[in-house]
């Protein structure tokens, strides 16, 4: 279990960095917290000429809160975000960042990483497609937005090529009072998650929904946005028949995976569940942000 | 070709320097290079958290770092968590009084997963505890005791860290109060 040789280097730039992908492409790979990329090396599934390791580009570590807008630089250690402890971080993300693995692979492990990795079940997907996220991308043809609608193509697949390095993610924070949560299931703590649910809930005055989101992982070959389940919501009041009713237009969209009709079953109504307690707990929480500002 | 290079870091509160090839783990510079075998290597592929250190204070998988990636930062293994005149760290210390190791393979992870716990938070709950060691397995399936021994250790601690504190000294075995950001020279083992 030892990697096979590669070279190595760490540039301090983000030029430099591109402009080695850019020479190296798919014999190059990012190492950022190293936390799925080491193991693939261990096992040789990975065998990359060269590694550019990005740690010592400091510029990618950061965590800023502008106008309507989250922006997490791709070096951003999960630890970092699950202890933010500020106002500006929705709830969904601490909660989502601190259900990562554990905590030595939190300690390591990056927003921009787990990002180009593209696993199904990463909770930074559902983050990312909850928040209406657009994933920054460089490379030495300049700077690409990719949506998260878009970024996502398939299993442990993104959009980015491999001359690409994730710089960003951008993700767009409701203008008015809103409540979140993240809520996910697996057989041990800290393993991949069998499904998870990233929910947000945005409330007008009179306590109906505004605004929706419900982004699901770990059901299907990607992380999806279930936009069937957000219509369900939007536009009544929020209670229990409407949880319901966008848990049950969970389905079609999940491109379910499983070796049988009985884990594709067992993967569909985790997700149903679980997209109710999700809202059940954004909704309270937008309920109290909604009386606050009244 | 000789892709060796020179790094430079701290273990255990000492300047090291040598030279390693990139491919290197983190783990394996630790154990051929530099001595620290307490550094258990169980899987190899950042799973069972027996190669445990901490990087700058906080837990990291050696197997999961590169030895290279070691260059400027202060790393702290198990040999490094004793006192100057060798008493045992206040979690070493409750690990041995609560019967919390029986192989002994997975204990250096644990403890350094338990010494950044309780510096993170001094009066952790049982699922805290159990929350932040999550990622070490035992195959032993000690755990029970293990739990304990890190909730008798955050009690020693408190104890040592208070002011006004009477009971602390005999409690942590000797090691004088904040242990933890205590180093022994290298070569003192």
């Amino acid at each position: 279990m030892k990697p096979p040789p590669f070279g190595y280097q760490a540039p301090e730039t983000l030029e430099e960095a591109v402009y080695l992908l850019g020479q190296y492409g798919d014999d190059a790979k990012v190492l950022a917290g190293g936390q799925s990329l080491m193991p693939l090396l261990a096992f040789r599934l990975a065998r990359p000429s060269l590694l550019v390791d990005i740690n010592r580009i400091r510029e990618l570590e950061s965590l800023r809160h502008a106008a309507g807008r989250l922006d997490l630089g791709s070096l951003t250690r999960h630890r970092t975000v699950e202890l933010a402890g500020s106002p500006a971080v929705p709830a969904a993300i601490t909660e989502a960042a601190a259900q990562i693995g554990h905590v030595a692979i939190r300690n390591r492990g990056t927003v921009g990483g787990s990002l180009a990795h593209a696993d199904p079940s990463a909770e930074w997907a559902a983050v990312t497609l909850a928040y209406d996220g657009i994933i920054v991308a460089r490379s030495v043809a300049g700077e690409r937005r990719i949506p998260a609608a878009e970024f996502f193509v398939g299993y442990l697949t993104s959009a980015l090529l491999p001359t690409e390095i994730v710089t960003r993610l951008e993700l767009r924070l409701p203008d008015r009072p809103a409540g979140s949560a993240f809520a996910e299931f697996a057989r041990r703590h800290g393993d991949f998650a069998l499904g998870g649910v990233a929910s947000v809930l945005a409330l007008a005055g009179d306590r109906s929904v505004r605004h929706a989101r419900v982004a699901v992982i770990g059901a299907g070959a990607r992380p999806v946005r279930c936009q069937a389940a957000e219509a369900a919501l939007v536009g009544r009041e929020f209670d229990g028949a409407a949880a319901a009713a966008a848990a049950g237009a969970i389905g079609p969209d999940l491109e379910l995976t499983g070796t049988d009709s009985g884990e594709r079953r067992f993967r569909l109504q985790v997700a149903r569940t679980l997209t109710r307690r999700a809202l059940h707990a954004a909704a309270g929480r937008a309920e109290r942000a909604v009386s606050e500002r009244e | 070709m000789s892709d060796e290079r020179t790094i430079s870091f701290t273990l255990n509160g000492s300047k090291r320097s040598c030279r390693i090839r990139p491919r290197v783990t983190l783990a394996d510079l630790l154990r051929d290079q530099l001595d620290c075998t307490g550094v258990h290597l169980g899987c190899e592929q950042g799973v069972c958290g027996a190669c445990t250190v901490l990087v700058n204070g906080r837990t990291a998988r050696s197997c999961l770092m590169l030895g290279v990636q070691a260059e400027g930062v202060s790393i702290r293994t198990i040999e490094g968590l004793a006192g100057a005149g060798g008493g045992l760290h206040p979690v070493q210390q409750a690990f041995s009084a609560a019967h919390a190791l029986q192989c002994g393979f997975c204990t250096p992870g644990m403890i350094l997963a338990a010494v950044e716990l309780l510096g993170e938070n001094p009066a952790p709950s049982q699922a805290q505890i159990r929350e932040a060691l999550s990622g070490n397995l035992c195959r032993c399936t000690g755990y029970a005791n293990i739990v304990s021994a890190v909730g008798r250790a955050a009690e020693t601690l408190r104890e040592t860290r208070a002011p006004e504190a009477t009971s602390g000294p005999e409690a942590a075995g000797g090691s004088p109060a904040g242990g933890a950001e205590n180093s022994r020279p290298e070569g003192a083992r």
